[in-house]
């Protein structure tokens, strides 16, 4: 398995608020590592520095390319770090709004990236968009709706489909199952199960719910107050936590 | 003979930091070791962490200290300190672990369950399913069940399409934790013939059974883990 991120005691500070302290992990390709802990513990901050939307005050992203040279998402210049989230990265936000263009129609939303690597291609990339909408089960014939007439499991559903068009290594998700019904949730869930596996994609994602580490993540490292308290295992988290607030972290949850 | 499982020293101590740090010692020192190709049984008393055995081997459990090394690509792999993609990677080809209830996903039918150890390995969609029906059938799981969630299934059937997915990719190392307790007889039987045909491919089998007698008719050794701690229990 091929390493596709190291962090090396990243920091991010707000004057005095230490948001994120020293953080350091790897991420391989097609892991998922789901980054938990309540509000206010540094996981969005975290999430958003990583994907080079935030500077950090201190530490070192590399991102390994696929051709083995490494790129320091810190000292990259903006149009890299663009170039990237437009291409190899991706980013799902919590609220679609912030992922997707309203103005436009799903089909231009998803062919926006395309055209942003390069895709000329009109009859091409109308039909990328068709595929990627039924990759999501959105009906095709939704395609020059405009996501405003879309309701709120679909729209989350063409925002990530809009992010994997550029067949992207890694991506980044914030809540992207939060504010959704159960039912839309556990389908959003079984989906992005299947693409993880299918594509091989690795995912920093960001949750509070337990149960969506659970059910999508193979890692996960728990935060408190700007610090990562463990990494390890989901499944080794979940069942034998060993720190103090890990411990209570689990045992809070409810059980159905 | 290779040895497929060698524990040395092995302890774990559960230390619950919010009921007062009250410390819970399980195992103190323990050593075991398993040839590949043996049918190992854990025995011991109820509580004396038999499940927590195989959880450890999997890296569920963290050790406290000690030594877990599996037989994974040829060479011993230590499971304690891994890395979590090694030991994600020791899990997709090497160890496979039939636990004791089947922890259902929303939406996700019986037969992709069953299927999902052998696409995680890559195996197209359509072959893992035709050996995910297959195994499904084996279990006696009705066919008009294949394509529903399991969530609704009893729990004997639920049991058995998690023996169906312990069963599907064909691991060099089983760890099987009581898959039958929740069987009927007929049941059983066709679990049994599960576990030979993987005897027969040479996976090593290392479980924890509630049935003597099957415990009689699967292993060729027990291992008490009353009897192989090396030093006295923690108080």
């Amino acid at each position: 398995m091929k390493k596709l991120i190291s962090v090396n005691a990243l920091s991010k500070s707000y004057g005095n608020n230490l948001a994120c302290d020293e953080v350091s992990f790897e991420l391989y390709e097609g892991e998922v590592l789901a980054i938990v802990g309540e509000s206010g513990s540094g996981k969005t901050t975290l999430l958003r520095c990583l994907a080079g939307l935030l500077p950090p005050s201190a530490g070192e992203i590399l991102y390994h390319k696929t051709d083995g040279s490494q790129i320091d998402i810190v000292k990259a210049s903006e149009a890299v770090r663009r170039h990237l989230l437009r291409s190899e990265w991706g980013f799902v936000h919590q609220d679609a709004r912030d992922g997707l263009r309203m103005g436009v129609s799903a089909g231009a939303n998803i062919g926006e990236r395309l055209m942003a690597i390069g895709d000329r291609h009109y009859g091409h990339i109308r039909s990328s968009a068709e595929q990627w909408l039924e990759r999501v089960d959105i009906p095709v014939s939704r395609i020059d709706d405009s996501p405003y007439a879309y309701s709120g499991g679909m729209r989350q559903r063409l925002q990530i489909s809009r992010n994997l068009v550029t067949a992207p290594r890694l991506m980044f998700m914030d809540e992207p199952t939060g504010g959704l019904d159960v039912s839309v949730q556990a389908r959003l869930l079984d989906l992005m199960r299947g693409l993880v596996r299918d594509l091989n994609l690795a995912v920093i994602l960001v949750t509070h719910d337990l149960a969506v580490a659970r059910l999508l993540s193979s890692r996960m490292m728990v935060m408190q107050n700007g610090q990562v308290v463990e990494q390890g295992l989901t499944d080794q988290i979940l069942e034998d936590p060993q720190q103090p607030y890990s411990q209570l972290l689990v045992s809070s949850v409810l059980q159905v | 003979m290779t040895t497929a499982l060698s524990i040395h020293n092995l302890h774990k101590h559960f230390t619950l930091h919010n009921q007062g740090g009250t410390n819970i010692p399980v195992f103190n020192g323990l050593n075991a070791e398993i040839k590949t190709g043996e049918s190992v049984a854990i025995v011991g008393p109820s509580g004396q962490g038999k499940s927590s055995l195989l959880k450890l081997i999997y890296g569920t459990y963290q050790a406290t200290s000690g030594m877990i090394n599996v037989l994974h690509n040829g060479a011993p792999f230590n499971v304690i300190h891994a890395a979590p993609h090694e030991i994600l990677a020791l899990r997709r080809s090497t160890i496979g672990y039939v636990t004791q209830f089947l922890r259902c996903i929303p939406r996700v039918s019986a037969e992709d369950v069953v299927a999902e150890p052998l696409r995680e390995r890559g195996t197209a969609l359509a072959e893992a399913r035709s050996h995910a029906r297959d195994l499904l059938a084996r279990v006696n799981i009705p066919e008009r069940l294949w394509h529903l969630p399991p969530m609704t299934f009893s729990g004997g059937e639920q049991q058995r399409v998690n023996i169906a997915r312990g069963f599907a990719a064909h691991f060099p190392i089983l760890l099987l934790d009581e898959p039958t307790a929740s069987l009927d007889a007929e049941n059983r039987a066709r679990v049994m013939t599960l576990i030979e045909d993987a005897k027969a491919r040479g996976s090593t089998i290392i479980g924890v059974f509630h049935h003597a007698d099957e415990r009689h008719n699967v292993c060729n050794r027990e291992i008490d883990i009353a009897l192989t701690h090396t030093s006295e229990k923690v108080v």
